[in-house]
């Protein structure tokens, strides 16, 4: 039987990716933050996962304002880099795992969520610079991945309650996939940030780490928090922080923490990173 | 905050967004407005189109049912303008992409600060969010300093 063994959550900018390109990685700037991922870089070398189902929101790549899924998966076999303006970015295509995710989506449509497949789509930023932060700089990426876009552009974006469900049917669903697969949810973007307006800038620790101890230990409460809270307090582009209760709501009613970073400033935003197991 | 998603109403969600200073919820009212716009940097995702209006950016936007102002926001690479105009900044990025610039440089603009000392906001730690939450809220306590003035 699949089953989901931990949670992590990433920062998705593609500054990250841009120091990485660039060599200016481990510089004065950068080094506190890829320093920051060094412990997620070895976790994953031991827990090994067979699976990522990568939970992000495309930045206006693979879906431009004609279409506008709130929650949509990867079915396909393979996504490739997208090309967001400055060509796509060199990493590997990433692979998915058509037989796992139909089989999400199958049982995700069953309970009522009216998820979009995509059968072919290309993956931005939001999605491959999470896997360069905690997989580093491999030929192949080391597992399968399953792209989990949401709407996080377009108002409105879905509730935090309805993410934190989201999160707990995928669980019901790899739970039931027949296979023996080690699988990791990955919630990613944030923390606070605004990319615009006079407000740009935005940046609010004392919420950012009441948000953390909330996602950790009582997310019940958390999920029912409005989208004019994330906006006032964690800036019109915080609002994706919706997104890491997919990852908490895959993971069961408690949990382990086994690792927290929290970093100011990168580029615009500040940038969280947990790991997460189960914990019954 | 009620647990009943039908308790929501749609205008108090929509009109609380209008409180928050110095920002532009990218509402279906802002979609709508943008559409043209977006889709048009979302063109330039595509390398020949970057060609094509790096060679000519003025007869490149007029192949676009954009309204004149958009266009010399777009000329003049005023972001906020073009937010005005319904852009929204991950399709805005197309453009600053096509410019090779970066979020920040974008984000910095639209502050009226320069790049430097917009970078160097963030180092310090960011726009603190006190006095910048609600509109309301601003004028309220506007409003007790000048009463508590007049005594």
């Amino acid at each position: 039987m699949a089953r989901v063994t931990a949670g992590l959550t990433s920062s998705h900018i593609p500054a990250l990716g841009a120091a990485i390109q660039t060599g200016t990685s481990r510089n004065e700037y950068w080094g506190p933050v890829f320093d920051g991922y060094d412990w997620v870089k070895e976790y994953e070398k031991t827990a090994k996962p067979d699976v990522v189902i990568l939970v992000y929101n495309d930045h206006a790549s693979a879906f431009d304002m004609n279409i506008i899924p709130t929650f949509a998966i990867g079915c396909a076999e393979r996504f490739k880099p997208a090309d967001e303006g400055w060509g796509p970015r060199p990493v590997p295509d990433v692979i998915g795992h058509p037989d796992l995710a139909w089989h999400i989506a199958q049982c995700l449509i069953l309970e009522e969520f009216d998820m979009t497949i995509m059968n072919q789509m290309d993956v931005d930023h939001g999605c491959t610079v999470p896997l360069s932060m905690i997989f580093g700089e491999p030929g192949e990426w080391p597992c399968k991945v399953i792209p989990l876009p949401v709407n996080v552009v377009t108002y409105p974006p879905p509730s935090g309650n309805r993410c934190y469900k989201l999160g707990q049917a995928i669980r019901r669903a790899v739970e039931s996939f027949p296979e023996d697969l080690n699988v990791q949810v990955w919630g990613t973007g944030g923390m606070s940030h605004q990319l615009q307006g006079p407000r740009a800038g935005l940046i609010n620790r004392d919420f950012d780490e009441k948000f953390i101890e909330a996602l950790i230990n009582d997310p019940e409460t958390l999920r029912h928090m409005p989208h004019i809270e994330y906006l006032r307090e964690a800036g019109s582009e915080g609002i994706e922080l919706v997104m890491w209760l997919i990852m908490r709501g895959a993971l069961g009613p408690k949990v382990k923490e086994l690792y927290r970073f929290y970093h100011i400033p990168a580029s615009n935003t500040a940038l969280g990173v947990l790991a997460l197991e189960p914990a019954g | 905050m009620s647990d009943d998603p039908k308790d929501i109403d749609v205008h108090e969600y929509l009109a609380a967004f209008d409180d928050i200073p110095g920002t532009r919820v990218f509402t279906a009212k802002r979609a709508r407005q943008g559409y043209h716009l977006n889709q048009f940097a979302m063109s330039l995702m595509q390398a020949e189109n970057r060609e094509r209006f790096k060679a000519n950016e003025r007869a490149y936007l007029d192949e676009w049912p954009i309204t004149e102002a958009a266009k010399l926001a777009v000329l003049a690479r005023d972001y906020n303008a073009m937010i005005d105009e319904g852009g929204n900044v991950y399709f805005l990025s197309k453009l600053f992409s096509t410019d090779g610039k970066s979020f920040q440089f974008a984000a910095g603009s639209m502050t009226g600060m320069s790049q430097e000392e917009y970078a160097q906001m963030m180092i310090n730690g960011g726009r603190s969010p006190e006095g910048v939450r609600s509109i309301k809220a601003n004028r309220a306590a506007a409003g007790a300093a000048d009463s508590k003035g007049s005594y």
